[in-house]
């Protein structure tokens, strides 16, 4: 009769969301596969086909594009983020609540409205261009908007707060007693964060890297909107395919090596990381 | 002297970017209110005739209509099996936690024009495009990660003891769950449900295919305006939805307040 209560047979209540996720999402995405790779014939034929895609010009074009406009965003997110994370993780009462506000804010409004605004901020009579005019920057308004200049300041904004707040998850565990020793103990303070906060950072510096690049290379909304005619990032491409051309195969081509990249990627951040820190939750 | 010309420089960066961070939601604000009709920084008058356009034209309101249905069943979908799951992870006893709990978050990771397109291919055929019910079915799988992030630092907070306890003064398990795990869990509940609703509200690029005319939502009728010619009743909707967002904030730092004035209270709030 005596037992002691068991509750350790809790997993049982897992199974709704993984028949969610089964059958809404990864039940479309092998079906779309499938259907759509199976239609253009054999193996040989679908080979074919893949590598005449993957080796067409648009496709390698917008492959460099994206890989390249990825990196620099997330060099640049890192470097614009990192005093940012840094001054969250040292500092308490209204800077941190005002700082965390003006992150939080931006991270959960819209996508679409933030690209929006930077839309009317880049354009050709936008506040950027007046504030250039009037400090003598430029004689004349400078072409912003449609431009790589534009798909990086939008895609830099709208992914900067995944990047702080994996670095300020990783920076709040950092003993701030540590830096104090290295002063004390005669270190500049240069040398005090290049040898001592830096390497104990570096953990968040790879995983916010990690998942900023992930987001980027697969970004659709920003580049198709700010992004001019030689700016097509891959995802641009599948849409249009599908869109435009209703070339199915080709976009299944075009998703599957997307696919695989993200989770090649995905691969290395769940093994550097915990995922239920994600996004610094 | 050398220290605080740092902490100076840091703070004169802090405040710079804390500025720019800010400065494309209060351009939208400000936006909203002018009397231009064309895009144009800063206007020239004010009037509040751009959100009478949107609250009075049916074709918006039918837009608006669509997100928060759709919302609402992402929301409502999500929240209660991504508390089932994370209730599972946090005391179920499985192998593989870790890989199950990485693959439960994909959605969130695998770039949404594949999952969008992917989702689209399928609903042609049953003819699911446009089908308010079938859109929401689809933003619960993006807005579950969400929900099973929140309620997995949640309900790692709740004492197993506690359900323990109630299970072996006879409690069932069902009641256990009702009684003990609910009440407990509810704060990060309601901010997992909060979020999840947002998630499906702003979502653009499975609306954008799945839509379809019938179902346009708000997103998606702000990236139509955008891609053809912007009118200027974008900067209302564009404000309307920032202050939704605005809204869930809000709540959410209201509900982490009650959590904490709870806890605080010496007789543990009852």
């Amino acid at each position: 009769m005596k037992r002691t209560p068991r509750l350790n047979d809790g997993t049982v209540f897992v199974v709704p969301a993984v028949l969610l996720l089964v059958l809404v999402f990864v039940g479309p995405l092998v079906w779309f596969f499938m259907r759509t790779l199976i239609s253009v014939g054999t193996p040989a034929e679908i080979a074919a086909h893949a590598w005449g895609v993957i080796s067409s010009k648009a496709v390698v074009t917008a492959l460099t594009t994206t890989n390249w406009i990825s990196l620099l965003v997330t060099l640049l997110v890192l470097a614009i983020g990192y005093p940012v994370a840094y001054f969250l993780a040292t500092r308490q009462g209204w800077r941190f609540t005002l700082v965390l506000f003006c992150i939080v804010v931006p991270y959960f409004t819209s996508v679409i409205v933030r690209t929006y605004s930077w839309m009317v901020l880049l354009g050709r009579n936008g506040l950027v261009n007046q504030l250039l005019l009037h400090l003598g920057v430029t004689d004349e308004p400078l072409s912003l908007l449609y431009t790589k200049t534009g798909v990086l300041v939008g895609m830099v904004y709208v992914l900067l707060p995944y990047m702080v707040l994996t670095l300020f998850a990783a920076m709040k565990a950092i003993d701030p007693t540590l830096m104090r020793a290295a002063r004390g103990l005669g270190a500049g303070s240069f040398y005090a964060f290049t040898r001592v906060y830096l390497p104990l950072s570096i953990h968040g510096v790879i995983s916010g890297s990690l998942i900023v690049y992930i987001l980027s290379i697969g970004f659709f909304i920003t580049p198709a909107l700010m992004g001019g005619p030689a700016d097509v990032m891959i995802a641009m491409l599948i849409e249009r395919a599908v869109e435009i051309n209703f070339d199915w195969a080709s976009a299944a081509v075009m998703s599957l090596l997307l696919l695989v990249a993200t989770l090649v990627l995905y691969s290395i951040y769940y093994r550097l990381t915990d995922v239920r820190r994600m996004m610094g939750a | 002297m050398h220290g605080s010309v740092k902490n100076h420089a840091l703070s004169i960066y802090i405040g710079v970017a804390c500025v720019v961070l800010m400065m494309p939601i209060v351009i939208v604000l400000i936006l909203a209110v002018g009397d231009q009709t064309y895009m144009r920084f800063p206007p020239e008058a004010f009037s509040l005739r751009w959100f009478a356009t949107f609250f009075g034209d049916p074709r918006w309101q039918r837009a608006l209509g669509s997100s928060v249905l759709i919302a609402a069943i992402a929301c409502v979908i999500a929240t209660v099996f991504g508390f089932f799951a994370a209730y599972a992870f946090v005391r179920g006893d499985m192998r593989g936690k870790k890989l199950l709990l990485a693959f439960m978050l994909l959605p969130i990771i695998i770039p949404h024009v594949i999952t969008a397109i992917a989702m689209y291919f399928m609903s042609g055929p049953l003819r699911l495009v446009g089908n308010v019910f079938w859109i929401g079915l689809c933003h619960a799988t993006i807005a579950l990660p969400i929900v099973l992030l929140i309620l997995l630092s949640t309900l790692q907070g709740v004492d197993v003891n506690l359900e323990r306890a109630a299970l072996s003064l006879g409690s069932s398990r069902f009641g256990v769950f009702t009684k003990v795990v609910v009440p407990l869990a509810f704060p990060g509940i309601l901010s997992a449900g909060l979020f999840s609703f947002l998630a499906s509200f702003d979502e653009l690029i499975i609306s954008l295919f799945l839509a379809g005319v019938r179902s346009e939502t708000l997103p998606v009728r702000i990236w139509n305006s955008l891609h053809l010619q912007v009118e200027p009743v974008i900067a209302a909707v564009s404000a309307f939805l920032i202050a939704v967002t605005g809204l869930v904030l809000l709540l959410d730092a209201l509900v982490r307040y009650m959590r904490t004035a709870r806890l605080a209270s010496p007789n543990g709030g009852h």
